[in-house]
């Protein structure tokens, strides 16, 4: 009992058992359908790439886990949301090709300035993007909600004004790099896990993720013991827009054009999930990266498991909506106060009140 | 119940976690009086109100109301409100963006027969109240379109009109200038003339005679006694709020009379202010001199400090530091010059409560080094156990969070916090509220001990002993500015009658 009290008491206990959870439904569905039980997590190398399930779940899950990286820190420093980041990321596609391609060319093989400015210069969009968000919220103190509905709603359409009203095709091997492979790992996993990494080691080697939970927790707090707390949120909400910027050109190179009505179309909505998946409360303060990422794999291993099972991708929604509104659930105070109460009922009549 | 009475309240008693809040206390409000409810912080004046108006549910005591048989307990503020208790407090509970005849209608609007709002007879139903108040303003504009007193006035004649005996007005008077108070005290003649009982809340002594008739003060959650205004001249009051009865004042003062006037300054500000906080003022603290500013609640003590440290950024006069004009735009700055500040509201603006002790321990320090600069884990650990050593911090482990800990223990942790970034002065604003008497002395004994290594302190206290024990020097507040200082003939009666001020016949 005690032990699995403290077991449950971990920050990490929640993401990791919706990962399990998910984990086991595929292993029943595969022994329902006949499959081989483990099927989900074998790993063939087909092609000279590496082939599987897991894999799947990795690669697709790439753009989320970069999203959700800053979603994370916003959510932390300023107990609010960045909605914009599925728009900011559709921009940053946008302008990404545009350069590549050249302003009105709808479709083109040869680069018009070299891959790297391209692609740099839409993470910088996006990276703009995110200094905009942070100043409104930060400087303007405008409610975070509100602050990114702004780009939320026009990002995406300033992407379509850069690119003439036109879905630009990249049709070149090297700006398909991002989305293919990289030897025989596919590359969004790679650049997740690049981006994962930077962004730990920045934590753990700088005071950066003392001052964000700092100021998360107590803004007035921290300002008094001498930190800029606007300036930390405004940081966040940078490092968010950058991280828009990338999981954009992941996803423009995957489908080797920037369809702004398609790139990162409710990616936003699947960032605050994992946020929340992860462990880490909306309200603001302590995180998990690690959370962070385990709840955003654990959305797309929803959403491959659902396929897999055949439901269909209309559906799929339903069923994740379900699932939200559970972990909701268990984080609310009353269901908190619920088990807490039955607890205490269940040790008093153990005798636990002779104590 | 006696006659003209309109509201007893016998034996209350209500208990919070640890505290006795309110121990057996008795209120009488008789009708057409105006009737002061006086004491320092924690005395238990918002919690009694708060047992009257039934946010919070006392534990004991009765409560009876004028025109009402039998006890009365209320569960709401709307069951009092139905029982003829009114509340305004200090910041209007109306809502702004609409019309000041809807604010005084809203959840009782006079219905048509089709069930829809009747507009007009709301309108001239508002403008009667008003004019009956002596009000004639323009019922159909934006209530945010008049003053704060107009619109305190508006929320007390929404209350009136609600038949309310007993109108209760919590500092109503914080955000008002001398003119809106007038105005503010001219309507509450006139209620009392109607027969309204009100009680008043303040921290300005000044109102209190200005417009009341009784008095009742309350300290540490105990009734002190309940005197008419006659009875009981400024200096007593204060006396009575302190709990220091003039006759049996013992002098507590430290051997030796230090003079400074010889050592380097450390600080020295000129005509620093903050609007709406602190008027101008200057003050000069020398190097391992503790300086302590005494005042009531809200006279701005905290305030002088604030704007000392950049909490709220000073926009007049100058400040020296070590003798150079320094600038300072937010705390860091001054921390950067070698303050620090341990704020007197320790949830709020001290603990970060979801970290952990020793992270709250090496916090400013961090904030010092910069961004980049993290202190490697073990010698955030080292500087954690060697303060929890020192100050002998109570606390499961260095790595427990601090909301864990009690109230004393927290504010050794955020007095850690500024140890830890060794300061040159340091701002200890009621450092030993609401902690017990052993961590109490330990704290003064570790300021004359700072003062001592040639460190330089304000001390911020509303225990005047504290102060004696430990200042060389006390600069005088009253309603917002520095009144006065005393250097000399530190004693517990000088300082009350310099705190009363004005009238100290």
């Amino acid at each position: 009992m005690n032990n699995v009290k403290k077991l449950t008491s971990k920050r990490l206990f929640l993401p990791i058992f919706c990962m399990l959870l998910v984990m086991m439904v595929n292993i029943i569905a595969d022994i329902a359908a006949g499959n081989f039980a483990f099927s989900f997590f074998t790993i063939s190398i087909r092609n000279g790439v590496l082939y599987g399930r897991l894999i799947d779940v990795l690669n697709r899950g790439s753009e989320v886990a970069i999203l959700a990286i800053g979603m994370t820190l916003v959510v932390s420093a300023s107990a609010g949301t960045d909605i914009s980041v599925g728009s900011v990321m559709s921009l940053s596609a946008a302008f990404c090709c545009m350069l590549l391609a050249g302003y009105g060319v709808s479709s083109t093989s040869d680069l018009q300035v070299p891959l790297l400015v391209g692609v740099l210069a839409g993470i910088l969009m996006g990276g703009v993007c995110g200094c905009f968000n942070g100043f409104l919220v930060a400087g303007l103190n405008v409610q975070p909600m509100v602050a990114t509905l702004i780009l939320y709603s026009a990002a995406r359409a300033i992407g379509l004004l850069l690119c003439n009203n036109l879905i630009v095709y990249i049709r070149n091997e090297s700006f398909q790099f991002f989305g293919g492979y990289c030897g025989f790992i596919p590359t969004p996993i790679v650049i997740a896990a690049v981006c994962v990494a930077v962004t730990a080691v920045l934590l753990r080697k700088t005071a950066l993720g003392l001052y964000i939970q700092s100021v998360g927790i107590n803004k007035k707090a921290s300002r008094i013991a001498g930190l800029n707390s606007s300036k930390i949120i405004f940081l966040c909400y940078a490092v968010c827009g950058i991280c828009a910027g990338i999981a954009g050109i992941v996803a423009a190179s995957r489908i080797s054009s920037a369809d702004s009505n398609n790139i990162g179309m409710s990616y936003e909505m699947d960032a605050i999930l994992a946020v929340a998946l992860g462990g880490n409360s909306l309200g603001g303060g302590k995180f998990s990266l690690a959370g962070t990422i385990i709840g955003a794999y654990t959305i797309q291993a929803i959403t491959t498991t659902l396929l897999a099972v055949g439901v269909s991708t209309a559906q799929a929604p339903v069923f994740k909506a379900v699932i939200v509104l559970i972990i909701v659930a268990i984080q609310a105070p009353p269901f908190k106060a619920f088990v807490k109460q039955r607890s205490v009922k269940r040790t008093l009549a153990k005798g636990g009140a002779a104590r | 119940m006696e006659k003209n009475v309109v509201l007893t309240m016998r034996g209350i008693t209500m208990t919070f976690p640890g505290v006795k809040a309110l121990d057996n206390v008795d209120f009488t409000l008789r009708k057409g009086e105006i009737h002061a409810l006086m004491g320092e912080n924690g005395a238990g004046k918002s919690t009694l109100i708060k047992c009257l108006t039934g946010i919070n549910a006392f534990e004991a005591g009765e409560i009876h109301v004028d025109g009402i048989s039998g006890a009365v307990v209320n569960h709401s503020t709307l069951d009092a409100q139905k029982k003829g208790i009114s509340t305004v407090y200090q910041e209007v509970n109306l809502c702004p963006n609409l019309s000041v005849a809807e604010n005084l209608f809203i959840g009782r609007e006079p219905k048509t027969k089709l069930g829809t709002i009747d507009w007009k007879t709301m309108v001239k139903k508002s403008r009667k109240i008003m004019s009956d108040l002596d009000m004639n303003i323009d019922v159909t504009q934006n209530l945010e379109e008049y003053s704060l007193a107009l619109q305190q006035m508006i929320a007390i004649a929404r209350a009136v009109d609600m038949e309310c005996k007993v109108l209760i007005l919590d500092e109503p008077t914080s955000s008002l200038d001398d003119n809106e108070v007038e105005k503010l005290f001219g309507l509450m003649r006139r209620l009392k003339s109607q027969g309204v009982g009100i009680i008043f809340v303040t921290h300005f002594l000044e109102q209190v005679y200005a417009v009341c008739d009784r008095i009742t003060v309350l300290r540490n959650g105990q009734l002190v006694g309940e005197y008419p205004i006659e009875e009981l001249p400024r200096v007593k009051l204060v006396a009575a709020m302190m709990g220091k009865d003039f006759d049996d004042l013992a002098a507590i003062k430290s051997d030796e009379t230090k003079d400074f006037t010889h050592a380097d300054v450390m600080i020295e500000a000129k005509g620093l202010s903050h609007k709406g906080t602190i008027k101008p003022f200057d003050l000069t603290i020398h190097k391992g001199e503790v300086v302590g500013l005494t005042g009531l609640l809200g006279s701005g003590r905290s305030e002088l400090a604030r704007a000392i440290y950049g909490a709220d950024k000073a926009q007049t006069g100058t400040l020296k530091v070590n003798g150079k004009e320094e600038k300072i735009n937010a705390p860091i700055d001054a921390m950067n010059l070698g303050m620090g500040l341990l704020p007197d509201d320790r949830k709020a603006e001290g603990i970060i409560g979801d970290l952990s002790v020793r992270e709250n321990i090496i916090l400013a320090l961090q904030a010092k080094r910069g961004i980049f600069k993290l202190l490697p884990m073990s010698k955030q650990i080292e500087i954690a156990d060697k303060y929890i050593e020192i100050l002998q911090i109570k606390t499961a482990s260095r790595e427990t969070l601090i909301k864990q800990l009690s109230g004393g223990n927290q504010q050794k942790v955020i007095l850690a916090r500024w140890l830890a970034t060794d300061p040159d002065f340091l701002i200890l604003d009621e450092p030993t509220r609401g902690i017990d008497v052993g961590t109490k002395t330990e704290i003064q004994k570790l300021v004359v001990q700072l003062a001592g290594e040639g460190k330089s302190l304000i001390f911020i206290s509303s225990e005047i002993e504290e102060m004696l024990r430990t200042c060389s020097k006390m600069a005088v507040l009253r309603d917002g500015a520095k009144v006065g200082e005393i250097t000399e003939d530190l004693t517990q009666e000088n300082v009350m009658k310099a705190i009363a001020g004005g009238a100290s016949k």
